[in-house]
């Protein structure tokens, strides 16, 4: 396997050779050299007034190319070898969503690195997130579809009754949990990561305890240790009717009622697969309206699509103080308080309550006490280049914390993106994640997306710096191939600034939202303006002309920045 | 603490209520009518796009009654492109909706009335009865979905009326004494929908609890009380009645539409009548249906032409006796059909319904009922029939007896077709499906010779239905 990877990149091998001739090149300018780089010189055509540009272009690939070589001798020697005396370059202390993405570019820079889990690989998202909840949401969606009389009768199908067997439908989320853990742990043993089974606690600088005995040491170490289902006092959690997410996702059972703490991403996700699958829905939200974090709007209109329809009710501005289980033949019962005046306010009767109040991090017995780091409400502070910061308000030199353990966004792939930032930081490069250029989704029918800043964050902020403010919308109505598909529910919502074309913020509500988003969070994380983006060409008929259309529909006073890319004739 | 966690992946919105600018939606004012001077300025269905012509009403997110701001989004409107906002451009009091959630109202006409101040609230409330415009709420039909009746009328559409209904029911045990109902999420949903009072129904669910099933079956109570008014009619309004509830021990005054019935009624008893009876056998009608209905054929439709096509051999079945000495040979063939409303019936009329084809046919009764159903009908559209059809079949109903419509000079009752075992002429005994109708008429121009072989001549084309279709 490892021969026939470095036969594989021993062109890139020879590429190397000629690397002092590009360098020379790159401040000779000569164009002679070109070839050396594998590029056509005709295609190029009169390059002379762009030429510093194709210089810094040539200049990366040689860069690139460099770095690739690394990786061939990392890979030939295995999964690198430790600087110093230490055991390993880096240690990542929890091996989920984050953990993986960060061991995986890590070996990708040629260091030696180790990751330590104490429970399952996979982490919250492969085994008790994101993942099995997919699963239950590819069924709410098709028995949705196939409940949907009205719909399928525009479409011109018949379909008789649709139903479903509870226990096929857990085990397809459980089948798809171990395939994705399984993938990732092979991905990682593939490349050579060593996976050290036990629960990490950090002893000291550099140095890991890995279950009972075993001491690590490592240049650096990253904390991803995640976090757990957020269960606020009072409520007692029995894993049979009184439930989080962690329990719901294996759904023992589907009950016929089921009150759900919390309107975020978890409690929508959910109530889109009870609902689907024939359950009735009480939300409990202690925000004076359902969906906080949203933007308005978009909440509205997901409220009047998601909500009002389905057979769901609410109660908002309330606390549940007091939960207890089902016993004796009586009903979960769940005590209502008004969120302002505290004044006890209703008492439900359900058959199950979901908590879904967000997530509390998981770091608690990982030793932080022993480099002298506080938490604040568990959540381990670090900077922007996530680097941990001591209860004195230091930098702990070489440890950085990511992921829902540090709570800036908790988000699966917020983590990733923020164990390659500190990867690329400890291999020589400064790197800061740009958070407003992370999408985030939730996969109700239709999902949400959205990346960026909402309008009220955007206008706050607009108001702080003194620029102004645009919105733009396009609705899914006028998509040829939403209406094809007979869901022109949704809308497309462009939050940016007039006066340069900044795009600030993208929200979808639709069908394939999610899928939808990339477009403007590639976008912004590459900052991209709306006047150059406008003019790029998008598949017709597709969804994903919704955003063509937003992108066009921008008033942006500033004129196109460069030619997009030389233009090549056909 | 819970709500920061769980929004923690984005800075928090500094105001979760902070409403985004809508687009630009004016709500005009006009003068109010000269009998009422107060400020009552009406609200409008605004153009929310160049092509729109009518907008729907997703939901008022204002109730009558409520104080509204400047700038404040009252009602969610739904065009041909979107769902929009609208914002009301003054400050004053929500008088008045006149078109419910789900109703439909063209571009520029009054969908509320805004009264400036609490005491005009009134005035507006009776302008706005007087005015009301029409639209075609979906809420409010619950028609069933055909016909039904026995007696034909010409008459206006009908004004619903809806008064609360009760029934002696039980509270329910976890109620604490009536104080608090648990009811599930889909009942209560139910509850509001088909206007049931929760505290009234007997919950089935667990510990007591109102489930979406006890709703339905209270409104169906509701339904079954409604329809204690003797023989004519009582089918029809079970299907129409689901929406309206009855008080009992009341005396509700007769609708415009009641009222009518009710005169035509009498005024049919100086007609002399007479029925003669008929069973037709059906295989081959049902086989044409089947084969014919995915073009959007209906049996109304079918059943209308069959009967045109009889009458246009038997002119005398299709006249009239107006003043009592002559006979009125009517120069075309339109069919009326009786379709039962909220509160009342109304025929619709099938105009040359020998001449048009089936397709056309099936279309023009689809579009009629439907303008019946949103009370649009056209006085010729309900006024003109010739011969009446008067079918109680869906009901399972088997036979029974109409009453002759004024002006007409004979109406068809159509029963079920149903399977039943008969002996064939060759001694053989077989299932056929057979349908019985019952012809009501006036002796002074349709003799029992003519309805005999008028009604023999409807046999043969429905026993062979292959003219229907040309």
């Amino acid at each position: 396997m490892q021969s026939s990877l470095s036969l594989s990149l021993s062109p890139h091998t020879s590429l190397t050779i000629p690397r002092p001739n590009q360098s020379s090149f790159a401040t000779s300018a000569k164009p002679i050299n070109l070839r050396f780089c594998g590029l056509r010189r005709e295609a190029l055509g009169d390059f002379s007034p762009l030429l510093t540009r194709r210089v810094q272009f040539n200049s990366i690939t040689a860069r690139r190319s460099a770095s690739d070589l690394v990786v061939s001798a990392a890979l030939s020697g295995g999964n690198g070898s430790p600087t110093k005396s230490f055991d390993y370059d880096l240690l990542i202390i929890g091996a989920g969503v984050g953990g993986h993405g960060a061991a995986l570019h890590a070996v990708e820079k040629g260091l030696k690195t180790g990751i330590i889990e104490g429970d399952v690989v996979g982490g919250t998202c492969v085994n008790r997130g994101c993942v099995p909840s997919k699963a239950l949401l590819a069924v709410s969606g098709r028995m949705r579809e196939l409940q949907s009389e009205h719909h399928l009768k525009a479409l011109g199908l018949q379909v008789s009754a649709a139903g479903y067997d509870r226990q096929g439908v857990a085990d397809h989320a459980n089948n798809l949990a171990s395939k994705i853990r399984n993938n990732l742990t092979n991905s990682m043993k593939a490349i050579g990561v060593d996976i050290l089974t036990g629960v990490g606690t950090i002893l000291g600088p550099q140095k890991v305890k890995v279950g009972s005995d075993k001491v690590v040491t490592a240049q650096n170490i990253i904390i991803a240790t995640g976090s757990v289902p957020f269960v606020p006092k009072g409520i007692e959690v029995d894993g049979k009717t009184v439930i989080t997410s962690d329990h719901a996702l294996k759904l023992e059972s589907v009950p016929d009622w089921i009150a759900i703490v919390g309107s975020g991403y978890i409690g929508l996700e959910f109530s889109d697969v009870y609902t689907a699958l024939g359950s009735e829905v009480t939300f409990i939200e202690a925000l004076d309206q359902l969906m906080p974090g949203f933007d308005p709007e978009i909440g509205k209109l997901a409220q009047r699509v998601l909500i009002n329809p389905r057979k769901i009710d609410y109660h908002t501005g309330v606390f549940a103080t007091k939960i207890t289980p089902a016993k004796d033949g009586k009903p979960v019962i769940i005590e209502l308080i008004d969120a302002k005046t505290k004044e006890p306010k209703d008492t439900l009767e359900v058959d199950a309550a979901l908590i879904a109040t967000g997530r509390a991090p998981f770091t608690q017995g990982l030793g932080l006490e022993n480099v002298n780091v506080a938490t604040q409400r568990g959540f381990v502070p670090v900077d922007e280049r996530m680097r941990v910061i001591d209860a004195n308000g230091n930098l702990v030199p070489h440890l950085f914390c990511i992921g829902d353990a540090n709570g800036k966004m908790m988000l699966a792939h917020a983590a990733s993106a923020q164990g390659i930032s500190v990867v690329e930081q400890v291999t020589g490069r400064d790197h800061v994640l740009n958070h407003l250029s992370i999408p985030a989704a939730c996969f109700t029918h239709p999902e949400i997306s959205m990346v960026g800043l909402t309008e009220p964050q955007a206008r706050e902020k607009a108001e702080k710096e003194g620029f102004e403010v645009s919105i733009a919308k396009t609705s899914f109505k006028a998509n040829t191939k939403a209406l094809a598909e007979n869901e022109g529910e949704g809308l497309a919502k462009l939050i940016y600034r007039p006066d340069n074309g900044e795009i600030l913020g993208v929200h979808i509500f639709g069908l394939h939202a999610a899928d939808l988003i990339h477009e403007a969070s590639n976008a912004i994380a590459l900052g991209t303006r709306i006047q150059d983006i406008k003019l790029a060409v998008h598949a017709h008929p597709t969804l994903s002309e919704v955003l063509d259309e937003l992108f066009k529909s921008a008033k942006v006073k500033a004129q196109v920045s460069s030619p997009v890319s030389e233009p090549v004739a056909v | 603490m819970a709500h920061l966690l769980n929004t923690s992946f984005i800075p928090s919105s500094s105001s979760p209520t902070l409403r985004p600018r809508n687009p630009t939606i004016l709500i005009q004012t006009r003068r109010a009518p000269t009998r009422i001077v107060a400020k009552i300025r009406e609200i409008f269905m605004p153009a929310l796009s160049s092509t729109m012509t009518e907008g729907k009403i997703v939901s008022w997110m204002k109730s009558e009654g409520d104080k509204l701001s400047k700038g404040e989004s009252v009602v969610v409107v739904e065009s041909d492109k979107a769902d929009m906002d609208v914002e009301t451009f003054y400050d004053g009091y929500l008088a008045a909706i006149m078109v419910e959630e789900g109703g439909v109202a063209p571009v520029g006409s009054a969908i509320a009335l805004l009264a400036e101040s609490e005491a005009e609230i009134s005035d507006a409330k009776s302008k706005a009865a007087s005015t009301s415009p029409s639209s075609s709420s979906s809420a409010a039909e619950n028609v069933g979905p055909a016909v039904a009746a026995e007696v034909a009328v010409a008459v206006a559409p009908p004004q619903v009326k809806e008064a609360a209904a009760t029934l002696s029911l039980s509270t329910h045990p976890a109620s604490e004494g009536g104080k608090r109902v648990v009811a599930s999420p889909y009942a209560k949903k139910l509850a509001k929908e088909l206007k049931v009072e929760l505290g009234r129904v007997v919950g089935s669910g667990p510990s007591g609890r109102v489930v979406a099933k006890d709703v339905e079956a209270a409104a169906a109570a509701e339904a079954a009380a409604a329809v204690s008014v003797g023989p004519t009619a009582a089918e029809a309004a079970s299907a129409a009645a689901k929406s309206v509830g009855i008080e009992l021990g009341t005396v509700v005054p007769f609708t415009t539409m009641q009222g009518a019935v009710s005169r035509n009624m009498v005024e049919s008893l100086a007609v002399p009548t007479f029925r003669v009876g008929y069973t037709f056998t059906t295989d081959a009608l049902d086989a044409l249906y089947k084969k014919i209905k995915s073009k959007g054929v209906t049996m109304t439709a079918l059943l209308a032409k069959a009967t045109a096509l009889a009458l246009a051999k038997h002119p005398v079945v299709n006249s009239s006796c107006r003043d009592g000495k002559s006979f009125t040979y009517n120069s075309s063939i339109n069919i009326a059909v009786a379709v039962a409303m909220d509160g009342g019936l109304i025929t619709p009329v099938l105009q040359d319904a020998d001449k048009v084809d089936i397709y056309s046919l099936s279309r023009k009764w689809k579009e009629l009922v439907d303008k019946a159903r949103a009370k649009q009908l056209l006085p010729q559209e309900y006024n003109t029939g010739t011969f009446t059809l008067s079918n109680l079949g869906m009901f399972g109903v088997d036979r029974f007896d109409a009453i002759l419509p004024p002006g007409t000079g004979a109406i068809m009752a159509v029963g079920a077709s149903q399977p039943t075992v008969v002996a064939t002429k060759d001694g053989r005994i077989g299932m056929k499906n057979q349908m019985q109708v019952n012809v009501t008429a006036d002796h002074r121009v349709i003799y029992g010779a003519d309805l005999a072989s008028f009604l023999q001549t409807l046999a043969n084309i429905i026993e062979d239905p292959k003219d229907l279709t040309f």
